[in-house]
């Protein structure tokens, strides 16, 4: 309760401190009960994205939830357009939509993951992490709702997020984080090829293995094939033999996937970080 | 507009995602989860920096430096974040992270652990001998 108490004063001096207008008067000029258009459009593109955003993490279906986490984005992106950030919602559209849900279905395909339903995409702590979502949930909003109930958003005048602005500002005074994200994005490109190529010689041994195994399989094979007919050896040993050859073409096979995915993969992440 | 609509709708947001994180058990989920998470806060940044830049004449605008730097970190970490889920994959032929309990304690995973540990020592003998 002093938490809410604080919180609420907090809000109350500091709008009235910045703007040098009295938090009393901003209310008066705003109504609670009689929202702007651009309130209302806000409100109704926040209940589909968040709408989006539930479907997204309570589907069962894998796909399914990487497509509505594009609707979700997209909403997000509508937002920003609403709060006049041109520059960022045309941002979010090109790296959110079009790249990193692409890489999410990329993987999505890559780790064979079902096509339909797969009863196991929650685990076992649904609960517990309902309950912990729900009381994060009342608290947050509890506390930004008492904390900035007398705050408004200016909307008027020339955009805050136009993309002359962002630009200005990104190129006066924020150079030098600017080249620091690209080193880190070098970092991340560099990274991301290590780890596809260290998993990706693993499998060029088992490849060396695999160019060998053809041999005892297809002589095991041919046993198994003529063993009966031919009748040399016990049956016995010749059906053991005909069944470890078939273990080791299963290995050759799984290490063909994953080579394939390994290549796939590389591809996959350059495109993510371009 | 009132500065409540975006801040709530970042917290419903963000605790979409968390529930996401912790109920979610394929690994690709949980990145999704993570999007949301991210997504929230950049939502809220942008907000505060709409109401800053005119309330305060905030020229910075560093609320929407710092959404565009979280964005490209986020593209960056997705993109680590799949090849380790898909390095992952290939080794254990899995993506779900409840069955990735190599260093969990106390589930009976003790006697690999140890037979692992032996294997290290015995390659370890054999390189230094």
């Amino acid at each position: 309760m002093s938490l809410a108490a604080t919180t609420g004063g907090l809000a109350a001096t500091a709008p009235s401190g910045l703007t040098g207008r009295g938090a009393a008067l901003a209310a008066e000029t705003h109504g609670f009960l009689s929202p702007t258009g651009v309130e209302i459009a806000f409100l109704l593109v926040g209940l589909v994205t968040f709408g989006a955003a539930i479907v997204t993490v309570t589907t069962r279906q894998l796909v399914h939830a990487a497509l509505w986490l594009v609707v979700a984005l997209g909403g997000l992106a509508v937002e920003y357009l609403l709060l006049t950030a041109e520059f960022i919602a045309w941002v979010q559209v090109l790296i959110y939509v079009g790249s990193v849900v692409v890489l999410l279905l990329f993987g999505l395909m890559l780790t064979r993951a079902p096509i339909g339903r797969s009863p196991d995409a929650d685990s076992g702590n649904r609960w517990a992490a309902l309950t912990v979502a729900v009381a994060a949930a009342a608290a947050l909003v509890w506390v930004v709702v008492d904390a900035f109930r007398t705050t408004w958003i200016d909307l008027d005048g020339p955009a805050a997020g136009s993309t002359q602005a962002t630009g200005a500002s990104l190129f006066q005074n924020w150079v030098l984080p600017f080249e620091a994200l690209s080193v880190l994005l070098l970092a991340a490109l560099v990274g991301a090829i290590v780890l596809s190529r260290k998993a990706k010689a693993e499998p060029t041994g088992a490849a060396g293995g695999r160019g060998d195994t053809p041999g005892p399989a297809r002589t095991a094979g041919r046993a198994l094939a003529g063993g009966p007919a031919a009748g040399h050896g016990t049956p016995g040993r010749t059906r053991r033999d005909g069944a470890r050859a078939d273990a080791r073409t299963d290995d050759a096979r799984a290490g063909r996937q994953a080579d394939n995915a390994g290549a796939g993969d590389k591809a996959g992440t350059e495109g993510g970080d371009r | 507009m009132h500065l409540a609509y975006p801040a709530v709708l970042s917290a419903l947001l963000f605790c979409t995602g968390l529930y996401g994180v912790l109920a979610r058990r394929n690994a690709i989920l949980v990145l999704m989860s993570v999007e949301l998470m991210l997504n929230a806060v950049n939502l809220n940044l942008v907000a505060f920096d709409v109401w800053l830049s005119k309330a305060a004449e905030e020229t910075l605008h560093s609320g929407q430096a710092l959404t565009l730097f979280t964005i490209a970190i986020a593209a960056a970490e997705i993109g680590i974040g799949l090849a380790i889920v898909l390095a992952v994959h290939r080794n254990r032929g899995t993506a779900d992270i409840d069955k990735l309990r190599d260093t969990a304690e106390g589930h009976g995973t003790e006697d690999t652990d140890r037979d692992a540990l032996t294997a290290a020592e015995a390659e370890k003998a054999e390189a230094t001998a």
